[in-house]
């Protein structure tokens, strides 16, 4: 034999992909090409921005009664108009993305924490174990997400917190099946099985090895979270379940637009928040779908 | 010397809806340190499970029913598991057949070799990296220092192995199990990595059991064999023994039925007639008897065990090659 002892296959230096490529690399560039996922997450990154800004510095004060008359319509000092107490409305909107923004994120957050962990133990474990996780996460489904954000309200008040508590409560759910799914299948990869024959621990085998391969998913589910969490605080703000006024939220600036809309005099303090809303939640939706496109394999080209 | 792995009478079972699937029926062996340790069978007959067992890797519906496995005189069997977890990977290291799916394709190579040795021991930092490029060259990576920092798919068949020997040798175990390593590789390759569980062996000593289909892969590494079938060693010995005088038909049959480079093309291959035995109801009397071209009455009813057939060679039949070549010669002539 002609020393087999030095290589498999080495070009110089030993590099034979073409690329040095990751998943994850790979998953971005797909991304880019996508053009309505990019200009969603420009919006997205806008919307951040407007935020951040919203915290130092709006045009009025979000809550200044009578910066100009009552049901003023767009002019150039104010581009959006005022609102039934004669508040800016660009100001109000501007400050009404923290609410959005702060409700969305966090309640991502919450299930990307409880539904991940909750899932992947059900799912890695299976058995008693999982018979329990799976029938909590089917009683959750069983109830109606108003009811729990009206008893909250009914048992601690309103507030920020309060409907992050509810809105997560009621959404955990999709996020647990997903991450059980991945587990209950990446659990027999023979990588898992590895892993246990070389002496990992369960915590590593379950948060070191299956987590990192169930990521991209999760992922995705995280970011497909966030609209419906914006639009289930609006809605709780609207029917006065959620933020207290005079905080300034899309949702409630809708229920303050909505009388004035009905009386006939001024359409634009509804129509604001309303394209706000619905361009924030089609955003994040397309950029959802964008991203479980970039990171589905199935579509590797 | 006193053997680093005693397997005595081990019984795994799976309870299957079909029935209990005998998978390991009363297996025993030694493995002495430093010695080369075959196990050949076709699929089926218990080989994966055996060399699962010894780490407890059984799953559900699977057990081990009976019997112990004695690492350094220890019982593995009736550990707790937060004992045998210290002994995979550090005292026992095992390295799977398909070495793309044993790697963790998210991770990179150099980080998964470090996490084999952070699960036995306490070590950080620039050590660690230095000890996992040191791993990658002792398994004759080409440029460790930037491999180290690949992902398995940048690595061909061969090196996604050789990473999987380095993870398995991260904690220089005393014995190295190895389920079929070379089934998914080419033959140039297998060759390389047969040669390379070879040097390990000689360079540290580490007990190997290579658990292969492959008669020619135990001929080039292994001291002595065990061949199986249907969940029972039926012949054991040491290898240039069992090659040159098999005594077990099954065994015998196997060795036939290799085929050969010198052969004349016009040659039929031969084959072992009939299927491996069911092992939820394993055939009355020697499991092999059904397809037995050699079988006796007393095969029909009378289960062999195994009986010394020859230095340091047990195999368990009731007629035995030695016999049935001299009668079938006795007939012809």
């Amino acid at each position: 034999m002609i020393s087999p002892a030095t290589t498999d296959i080495d070009f110089a230096g030993g590099t034979l992909a073409t690329e040095q490529v990751s998943l994850w690399r790979d998953g971005l560039r797909r991304l880019r090409r996508n053009r309505l996922a990019l200009g969603a997450g420009l919006y997205l990154i806008f919307l951040v921005l407007v935020c951040l800004v919203s915290l130092v510095w709006t045009p009025y004060k979000p809550n200044l009664i009578g910066a100009c008359p009552t049901y003023a319509l767009p002019t150039l000092a104010h581009p959006m108009g005022c609102d039934d107490l004669g508040r800016d409305s660009l100001s109000r909107l501007m400050v009404g993305t923290q609410v959005s923004l702060a409700v969305g994120l966090a309640t991502a957050l919450i299930v990307l924490g409880v539904g991940v962990v909750v899932g992947l133990i059900a799912g890695y474990f299976r058995g008693a174990v999982d018979a329990v996780i799976s029938l909590v996460i089917n009683i959750f489904y069983g109830v109606p997400p108003l009811l729990v954000a009206v008893a909250l309200y009914v048992l601690l008040g309103a507030g920020l917190v309060n409907i992050i508590i509810a809105i997560s409560a009621t959404v955990w759910m999709d996020m647990a099946r997903l991450a059980r799914g991945q587990a209950l299948s990446l659990r027999e990869r023979e990588f898992v099985e590895a892993a246990r024959a070389g002496g990992a621990r369960t915590g590593k085998i379950v948060f070191g090895h299956i987590l990192p391969n169930a990521l991209g998913p999760i992922i995705v589910q995280a970011t497909f979270v966030i609209p419906i969490a914006i639009l289930t605080a609006a809605f709780l703000t609207f029917l006065g379940f959620g933020v207290p006024p005079p905080t300034a939220d899309w949702g409630g600036m809708a229920n303050e637009g909505l009388p004035s809309l009905q009386g006939g005099f001024d359409p634009y303090i509804l129509l604001w928040p309303a394209v706000a809303l619905s361009v924030t939640l089609l955003a994040f939706n397309f950029f959802g779908d964008g991203l479980r496109d970039a990171f589905d394999p199935r579509q590797k080209r | 010397m006193a053997p680093v792995l005693q397997v005595k009478d081990l019984h795994t079972e799976f309870f299957t809806d079909a029935g209990v699937v005998h998978a390991v029926d009363g297996v025993s062996f030694d493995l002495q340190p430093g010695e080369t340790l075959g196990i050949v069978g076709e699929s089926g007959c218990g080989k994966s499970v055996t060399a699962l067992s010894i780490l407890r890797l059984i799953q559900k519906p699977g057990r081990i029913v009976s019997g112990q496995i004695l690492f350094k005189g220890s019982d593995i069997v009736t550990m707790t598991g937060e004992e045998v977890r210290e002994i995979r990977g550090k005292d026992i290291a095992m390295i799977f057949q398909d070495p793309l799916s044993s790697l963790n394709p998210v991770l990179r190579v150099g980080f998964q070799i470090e996490e084999a040795m952070a699960a036995h021991q306490d070590i950080s930092g620039k050590d660690v990296l230095q000890r996992a490029i040191e791993l990658l060259k002792r398994v004759r990576i080409p440029a460790p220092e930037s491999r180290v920092k690949d992902y398995p798919h940048q690595f061909s068949g061969g090196m996604r192995q050789r990473a999987m020997i380095a993870m398995g040798l991260a904690n220089s175990p005393s014995i190295l199990i190895a389920d079929e390593p070379t089934t998914a590789l080419d033959v140039t390759v297998q060759a390389q990595i047969l040669e390379l569980l070879r040097d390990l062996n000689t360079e540290l000593g580490t007990s190997i059991v290579l658990i292969t289909h492959n008669m020619g892969v135990v001929a080039g590494l292994c001291s002595r064999v065990l061949v199986m079938y249907a969940g029972r060693v039926v012949e054991e010995g040491p290898v240039e023994q069992i090659f040159k005088d098999p005594q077990h038909p099954y065994t015998w049959s196997l060795l036939r039925s290799i085929p050969r480079l010198d052969s004349d093309r016009h040659e039929r291959l031969v084959s072992i007639k009939g299927i491996p035995p069911d092992l939820i109801k394993p055939p009355a009397g020697c499991r092999f008897n059904p397809r037995c071209q050699f079988r006796i009455e007393r095969c029909k009813h009378d289960d062999p065990h195994l009986m010394e057939v020859g230095p340091d060679q047990q195999a368990a039949c009731w007629v035995t090659m030695r016999q049935a070549l001299k009668s079938d010669g006795d007939q012809r002539a």
